[in-house]
């Protein structure tokens, strides 16, 4: 489909400068992203998908400078936790800072180093998962990852990880425009946990591509950076097997504009997926979640579990759709989303959607938007506990089935104590 | 103890005045009973003493061995010493009840400047104290009284002022709801409660209550005021005749 000029130029402005698609396998899809991205041209507000979301400081040519955040006495995200540390600085990998990237049955293998050797199993993913995602709904900005993407890691789960993979993005820039892109292949029977934090870049865009092979188990935390003015757009696309685990949880606090996608498929008999986030904002907040469930086989599990907490006019938007193909009998799919309004100046825009192909499925969802209650506030005041750790318990409270996503009690720890520290930082 | 003089209140919101000069003395170690009619201001004096947003104090005092109940933020008047049993109590999904417990008992202490309660210390005594209310692990474990039956939430109640240990004990209608096995074990841990530092302040609309839970004073309030104070037989002459003879008389 031919595009208008201006969105011809558009593109053209975006990608000027960016790397060029290389040699090998890795040259080739990108070169296919870049045919594919320029039929499709960058999102703008008129996209279906985008009517929440503007996504215009995402796709100019200009990045917008993001303060680099003051941590103070805050210790990073899983400091306590025993894992492979792989570093990136503004969107590159910084292989000084991290640690020796040997893990039992796991392969590392950065993207950077990876054009020139064959690596079979990246070849059969890298972009693949990604254009399959854009069909029924495109997500442009993913394709421009693809086409111009030079940082990322390819790694293989081979066998059960000794301990988790931490990818940490710091930012040293106040106008880093980074993109990464990684490719993760979970095989037969293996089991894989992926951390990630940190802020990435001022602009940052992701793509995540996860293959979970039949009976693999696959783990993702992930903390966004606390980075008040960063902006992310992030894309989760993953293709679960038979009888295989997908659980993906995300915290986001702070950061003014996120939108994460997430774009998984079912497509193995009794596979089971569950994505959920957490995000809490205050003031100028912008945070989208976009999650496409595909369930393409029988007797399959999947969970969509989304909580935000708003304040000062600070804006949650979900756009959430359950798809169940022909034949996907038996499907066990549910989905909610919710936010925690705490004054009258903050927002919370939902889209849940179902459609449903299959006849003997069980999907149910569920959509609200409320503020704290009171009534339960001046009960815990009245046995003696004060106001703001009164709100503290009932934020937490309600944020409690989004964490109860992350099946390690060690990092799920991690998770609350991190939003204690922001509900402290936030009071009033 | 508990100083009430002159006390009134009306509806924030709206020009509804409830209480219209309300003057109750309790001394330390006694129980006193307020019964009345519905819509006397029975409930409305228990939440304007532990602080409930919604009312306002247009003139009268209440204070708490001498401390000015009414200028306190209700944590520090649960601090000070008073506790509420809800007519209602409140489910809270998603805070356990055992760390809504211990967060309330450390809070109080934090307070007070005492030092918090280690998490073995204060399980012995949870255990302990929730034995003898019949209250078990699993009802410990579950959210703030999510899916309790009306019992457990009054049993509830009871072990929350056990383990917060108040001086002065507002209980509200503690006996609605509740089978005659549930009110006499409801009663029990009131009475193994009461101590010479320690008073209570019983609302019921029956006697019943009051024979389980003997009151060594008993105060009948009508359109919000105290109308008629009197021994335990005042509450048997409600019981007998109602309310009317007595409102016929106030007036």
């Amino acid at each position: 489909m031919a595009q208008p000029q201006a969105k011809t130029d558009a593109l053209a402005a975006r990608v000027a400068g960016l790397a060029v698609a290389g040699s090998g396998w890795l040259g080739a899809a990108r070169r296919d992203a870049a045919v594919r991205l320029s039929a499709m041209g960058l999102p703008s507000r008129r996209d279906e998908y985008w009517r929440y979301t503007d996504p215009v400081s995402l796709t100019q040519t200009v990045v917008l400078p993001a303060a680099l955040f003051e941590t103070a006495d805050e210790a990073p995200a899983f400091d306590g936790i025993d894992r492979l540390r792989l570093v990136f600085v503004d969107g590159v990998f910084d292989p000084a800072q991290s640690d020796d990237p040997t893990l039992a049955g796991v392969e590392i293998t950065a993207l950077r180093a990876a054009g020139t050797t064959d690596i079979h199993w990246a070849r059969d993913l890298y972009g693949v998962l990604e254009a399959r995602g854009q069909t029924p709904v495109q997500r442009p900005l993913a394709t421009l990852n693809t086409a111009h993407a030079t940082e990322g890691l390819l790694i293989r789960a081979t066998g059960r990880a000794a301990k988790p993979v931490d990818l940490i993005y710091l930012r040293k820039s106040e106008t880093s425009d980074a993109m990464v892109h990684h490719c993760i292949k979970v095989e037969a029977g293996a089991e894989l946990t992926v951390l990630e934090n940190g802020p990435g870049a001022a602009r940052f865009t992701k793509v995540m591509e996860v293959d979970v092979a039949e009976g693999g188990r696959f783990h993702h935390v992930r903390v966004q950076g606390r980075d008040a003015e960063r902006r992310a757009a992030t894309h989760l696309f993953a293709r679960v097997g038979a009888n295989a685990l997908f659980k993906s949880f995300t915290l986001t606090a702070n950061g003014r504009l996120t939108r994460n996608d997430a774009v998984i498929e079912l497509a193995g008999h009794d596979g089971v997926a569950h994505v959920a986030g957490a995000a809490m904002g205050d003031g100028d907040f912008h945070h989208d979640d976009t999650v496409f469930m595909t369930h393409a086989a029988e007797r399959c599990e999947s969970r969509q579990v989304f909580k935000k907490v708003l304040k000062n006019g600070a804006v949650g938007v979900f756009q959430g759709k359950i798809l169940v193909k022909p034949g996907a009998q038996k499907t066990d799919g549910y989905q909610i989303s919710q936010s925690l309004l705490l004054d009258g100046a903050s927002q919370f825009l939902a889209k849940p959607e179902l459609e449903i192909y299959a006849d003997d499925v069980k999907c149910s969802h569920g959509s609200t938007s409320g503020a704290i209650d009171e009534v339960a506030l001046f009960y815990l005041q009245s046995r003696g506990v004060p106001r703001r750790v009164a709100q503290s318990l009932l934020v937490l409270a309600f944020l409690a089935e989004a964490i109860a996503e992350i099946d390690d009690e060690a990092i799920a720890e991690d998770i609350r104590s991190r939003l204690e520290g922001w509900l402290a930082r936030h009071e009033g | 103890m508990l100083e009430i003089k002159n006390l009134h209140v009306k509806l924030e919101e709206e020009d509804k005045v409830i209480l219209r000069g309300v003057d109750l003395s309790i001394g330390a170690g006694e129980v006193h009973a307020i019964m009345g009619p519905n819509g006397s201001g029975k409930s409305t004096l228990s939440y304007v003493l532990a602080g409930r947003e919604g009312y306002a104090v247009t003139d009268g005092s209440a204070t708490l061995d001498g401390a000015d109940m009414l200028a306190m933020e209700p944590e520090n008047r649960a601090a000070a010493g008073l506790f509420l049993a809800f007519q209602y109590p409140v489910e809270i999904p998603g805070v356990g009840n055992m760390t809504f417990l211990r967060t309330a008992v450390n809070a109080q202490r934090k307070t007070r400047g005492e030092p918090e309660l280690s998490a073995g210390d204060f399980l012995k005594i949870v255990r302990e104290k929730a034995k003898t209310l019949k209250i078990d692990a699993d009802m410990l474990k579950r959210p703030v009284n999510v899916g309790f039956s009306g019992g457990e939430k009054k049993r509830n109640e009871i072990l929350q002022m056990a383990m917060l240990e108040p001086r002065m004990c507002i209980l509200d209608e503690t006996d609605s709801g509740l089978d005659v096995d549930a009110m006499k074990l409801v009663s029990e841990g009131v009475n193994a409660l009461r101590s010479e530092g320690r008073s209570f302040l019983v609302i019921t609309h029956y006697q019943r209550l009051l024979d389980h839970i003997k009151p060594d004073v008993v105060h009948i309030m009508a359109a919000g005021r105290i109308i008629k104070t009197g021994g335990p037989e005042l509450a048997l002459e409600v019981e007998n005749n109602g309310y009317a003879d007595l409102l016929a008389e106030a007036q």
